[in-house]
This record gives structure tokens, sequence and C-alpha cells, in this order.
């Protein structure tokens, strides 16, 4: 018989669990009432006790770390917690979020006990055997797998289950704190830096992304280029509507190519082939051509409109819902009176 | 006072992303159909991580740069007639198989034997870099193994900056969630790096240093060792394109004003 352990990490206030972790704990949950396994949960935190009441009925066995090194978010110390975690619970399935801070280890833990391990699941299935489907070739080729080696290792992509919610009433959970045998920590996490920018344009809670391609950077109908104002009008766009910002890879690259550039543009905005592949109900391609934005940036957009001058660009037929024909400057400025007022 | 670096880069070579791909099941499990005539690349975000590594050892005189490629001989010599173009190193070859769909675990353990067998490498100043996923398998697994397998206590994921300290130490950039950079300071080598896209542009070809490279490539290619990949259990029940084709309105001759107000209607409504 399978047994499962979720694994979960804390926020950075340290206060609560992360939402991807409580959507973990909802896949561990279901694949351990469709396998008729048991199901464990484990907690990275500097105190478990602290975060641990947000799963308290998710599972009848919480195992836990203690200490301040396990605060920070560092390879050594949670690759150890992990394993202490893992050993402790004895899974032959470990479900975990694939979260940056899980995305540094897992892989390194799986192989200290001997596991195998599967990233960026995006769905569990199977009745008897268990079957998980991910992408290759950034989101092109979907795949399902399965493995017959044990512990196997499952890290979920974040938007694919419900957070687990908690359930009422009172539980019978068995709280253990796991003693960790720490290395030697030579890195310390000194804080987080936000891009050069005027203001956070990265909302991975959004409901709409908004992407901008090269083209707001292009020589418009007068014959100039129109950077201020096309950083104006994205900017002003953005405020109104709370949108996140995704941007194509030529938009970024010029910035290093020392051509005119939206100056609160990063990497880390772009979506596509060595961007990100962001979770949103809705995305606007705004002056974008070509199959990165709308085809790997997009996979995971529910509905989406682009606006394009281009008639005939055969990347948003058939991949977006709506294409209109139009001249994005014109039309984001009246959207943005109108939602402005 | 620069410290010599001895900088590993691990990098796959990943069909031309322009390529149209089609999976098909053969013998070995699943594969690209064509896999071996379409235009292959160097992984891009390894590519990243030569070019942080190239500009790092540029900085510190006496830097050793390697790259270590897995892939069969003649991609691998294929994709070299233009990354050994962009900047200075020496290869290690592995012939192994091509494709996102071999085991990542197996990968890992051919790349740690080739770093291994490195003549004159200097573990304990060891830089591996890579990037942190690839655009094949994309799964983020086997940089991490690789330096598990090499006993390296200290890997950084999803890196776009590192700045060398005159006594050993590093600070790193990685990426987190919402748009963040953690800052980290480490100790020093060894190290496991895991690039984002960094900060570098890619550098312009430049035959002299393709000329300079191709002399001890060709050579390495020659004698490159077979790299036989275990699938570990790991078995694929379907392989398959995305089916969802959309059904897409195009609108040519709406005004800028309808087009606003339809599409603040659309943001407005909940999906």
């Amino acid at each position: 018989m399978e047994s499962i352990l979720v694994l979960t990490h804390a926020d950075e206030s340290g206060s609560a669990l992360t939402r991807q972790s409580l959507e973990a704990v909802t896949a561990g949950k279901e694949l351990a009432a469709r396998l008729g396994a048991s199901l464990t949960i484990g907690i990275v935190a500097a105190d478990g006790n602290r975060v641990a009441s947000a799963v308290k009925h998710a599972g009848p066995r919480l195992l836990a770390v203690k200490g301040d090194a396990f605060a920070q978010a560092r390879f050594a110390s949670d690759a150890a917690a992990c394993e202490a975690l893992c050993r402790a619970a004895q899974a032959t399935i470990v479900v975990a979020p694939q979260s940056s801070r899980f995305a540094r280890v897992m892989a390194a833990v799986a192989l200290r006990i001997s596991g195998v391990i599967d990233t960026h699941i995006t769905a569990l299935a199977g009745a008897e055997t268990v079957e998980a489907t991910r992408w290759f070739y950034r989101q092109r080729i979907e795949a399902v797998v399965t493995r017959t080696a044990r512990p196997w290792f499952l890290l979920l992509d974040s938007g694919t289950h419900e957070p687990y919610a908690g359930e009422a009433g009172d539980a019978q959970v068995d709280e253990v704190y796991i003693a960790v045998e720490l290395p030697a920590l030579r890195t310390e996490v000194t804080g987080f830096r936000a891009p050069k920018q005027d203001e956070q344009t990265i909302r991975p809670d959004a409901k709409l992304l908004f992407v901008a391609g090269a083209g707001w950077t292009k020589k418009q109908p007068d014959g100039a280029v129109h950077v201020e104002e096309a950083g104006r009008l994205i900017l002003d766009f953005l405020r109104a509507s709370g949108a996140s910002l995704g941007s194509s890879k030529s938009l970024v690259d010029q910035g290093g190519e020392g051509q005119s550039v939206l100056p609160f543009l990063t990497h880390m905005n772009q979506v596509g082939q060595t961007g990100s592949t962001p979770r949103h109900a809705k995305g606007l391609s705004t002056c974008c051509h070509g199959e990165e934005p709308h085809v790997v940036g997009w996979r995971f957009i529910g509905e989406r409109r682009a606006i394009s001058l281009d008639a005939n660009c055969g990347w948003t037929r058939g991949k977006a819902d709506v294409v209109y024909i139009a001249d994005a400057f014109q039309v984001m400025a009246k959207v943005n009176e109108l939602l402005k007022s | 006072m620069a410290t010599a670096l001895q900088i590993v880069a691990c990098a796959g070579i990943v069909p031309d992303p322009l390529q149209t791909l089609e999976p098909t099941t053969g013998a070995n499990g699943p594969g690209l159909k064509n896999e071996m005539v379409l235009p292959a690349v160097l992984d891009p975000w390894a590519a990243c991580a030569l070019y942080e590594a190239a500009a790092l050892a540029a900085k510190h005189p006496g830097s050793k740069l390697w790259l270590v490629a897995l892939g069969p001989k003649a991609k691998l010599q294929q994709v070299m007639m233009t990354v050994a173009q962009k900047v200075a190193f020496e290869l290690v070859p592995v012939d192994g198989p091509i494709g996102g769909f071999p085991d990542a675990h197996s990968t890992a353990a051919a790349i740690s034997s080739a770093i291994e067998s490195i003549a004159g490498l200097d573990r304990t100043q060891l830089f591996v870099f890579g990037g942190w996923e690839s655009a094949s398998r994309g799964a983020g697994v086997t940089l991490q193994v690789i330096g598990e397998r090499l006993g390296i206590a200290d890997l950084f994921f999803g890196v776009d900056q590192i700045s060398l300290r005159d006594d050993g130490s590093f600070e790193v950039l990685e990426r987190v969630e919402g748009g963040k950079h953690q800052v980290s300071v480490c100790a020093g080598a060894p190290a496991v790096l895991g690039w984002a896209t960094g900060n570098l542009a890619e550098p312009r070809n430049n035959p002299q240093i393709g000329m300079s490279n191709m002399r001890t490539i060709m050579p390495a290619l020659q004698k490159a060792k077979t790299a036989a990949l275990d699938a570990n259990s790991l078995s694929y029940i379907s392989v398959n394109l995305p089916k969802q084709q959309r059904t897409t309105r195009v609108e040519k001759n709406m005004s800028a004003d309808e087009i606003a107000s339809e599409l603040v209607e659309w943001i407005g409504k909940d999906s």
C-alpha cells in the first residue's frame, strides 16, 4: 500500500503556509483517498506549530522541523529538513509544491533517500497506480508518466489544485517534531530585492496578464518611436486594471542591445521559451508577433485576446479567442480613459 | 585580489525553438519526429549560464571554463560550430541520446561522471553552472543531482546575478515568487548555480575564438565517452501534442473606441 507525505513550507513571514503548499495538501488528500493510502503532512518552518493549524485536519499525522535555520529558504538547511521529514515519514510518494524554495532542493533530497522525482506536475490521476501529467519542450508536448520506483517525489505546479481550506471539527492529530542534523551552513539569506523598476509589475495573483511585445518600441505611423508614451500607457493600464505584466523576449532583449526600451521591463517579465509560463484567468497581448508569447507563454492562460496590426499573424490564429486588428497605442489610451472613469 | 576560478558549465542541446515539434514513439520510448535532422541549438538557459561563466572567468585571470554537454556527437559538433565562436571554453562531450524524454537522474549521473573525469579540476574551487531548467525536459532536476553527486552543499536556483568578492565569498540573486530576487551570501566555492536568464546579451560571433576552440573541440568529440541512460523505472503512458485549438474571431473593422469598450467589459467580467 502506498503512503503519502505532503511536504509544505511557511511563507516569508513564517506565520502561515504558502498557498502553493495548501494546494499540494489538497492534491495529497485527493491522491490518498483514491489510492487508499495513509497521509502525513510535513512542515518546514522555523516554528511548525505556528503554521500547523491550517492543515491540522488534513491528515492524522503532522511532522515538523523546528529552528531558526528553517526560516530561510536555503539549500543546505532545507534539504536537511526535507530529508529528515522524508526519513521519518517513510512515505512511498512525496507530494510537494513547485515553489522556488522546494524546487531548489527536492531533487537532491530524492537522491539522498534513493528516490526519484518528477517535477512541474499539472495533474495526478490513476486509481491503482499514480499517473502524473507534465509538459515537455516548454509546454509544447504533454505527457503522462508513471514510475514503479519508490519513493517517488512529485512537485506540483501552482494553480493546479484548490488550496486546502481546512475542515470543521476537532481532529485527533499526532504532532511530531523531527530533529534535523544540520550541515555547516555557508550561505546566509540577507533579504529580498525587487527588480529596478518604478513599481512592481509582476502580480502572480492578478486575473489578467498583459503581454507587451516589441511593437511598442518600433516606429509608429508618424515615422518616430514613442517609447515614453508606450511606457506611460502600459503603466497606466497596469495601475487601473491590476494586471500583471509579461513581455516577449524580443522586447526585453532590446535593453541589452542598446535599443529603446521600456525602463520598467526586466527578464523577470519575460514569458515564453526562456521566460515564465504564468497562470492567469485572462491574457491580453499587444504588439506581439511570434510563437513565444502566443504558444509557450500563454499555455496556461484561460481567455486570450490580442491587439495586433498584422491581420495575417499566424501565431494568433487558433491560439487567441479574439484578435483586434488595430493600433495598440490608440486602443490602450481609450481603455485607460474608460478604466479611470 | 581576483581569484582564479574553475567553472564547469553544463549544457544540453535542444531543437531550435522555431521548429515544429511532433512526438513519436520508437523502440526506446518517446522522441521527436525527425529529431536527428531538426536544427539544434544550445539550451537557451544553459547558454545564459555559459555566457555568464565566460564573463566571470574573463574578470578573474587564470580562470578556466569547461563546457560539459551530453548529446549525439554529430549534433554536438553541429551546435559547437556556432557556440564555439561565442566564448572560449574547453569542451567535455558525452555521447548520449538527445531529447527531453530520457530520465533526468541518469542524465545527471552521466554528466557528473564526466565532470569527475576532468583532469586537473580543483573541486574545492569549483563552480558548476547550468540552466535552472532545460527547454526540453524542463525539470530542473539534472543540476541538483549533479551537485549532490559531487558533494556540493551550496546550490542556487533561478540565478540572475553573482557578485564575487575579494575574499572568495559571493552574493547571488535568485528568482523567487512575485517577481522578486532572494539575496544570499555564500562563503565561497564550491557551489552550483542554476541560471535563469542572467543579465548578459548573447556575445557576438568571434571567428578567432571559434578557431581556437575548434582545435580542441574536434579531438574531444572524437574521444567522447558513450553514456547509456537508464530509465529509472520511468515509463510514458501517453505523449501528445495539446489538442486545444481555439476558434479565433478576427476583428478588422472595429474602431479604437469600440475595441476599448469591449475590452473593458471583458476585463471586468468574472471568468
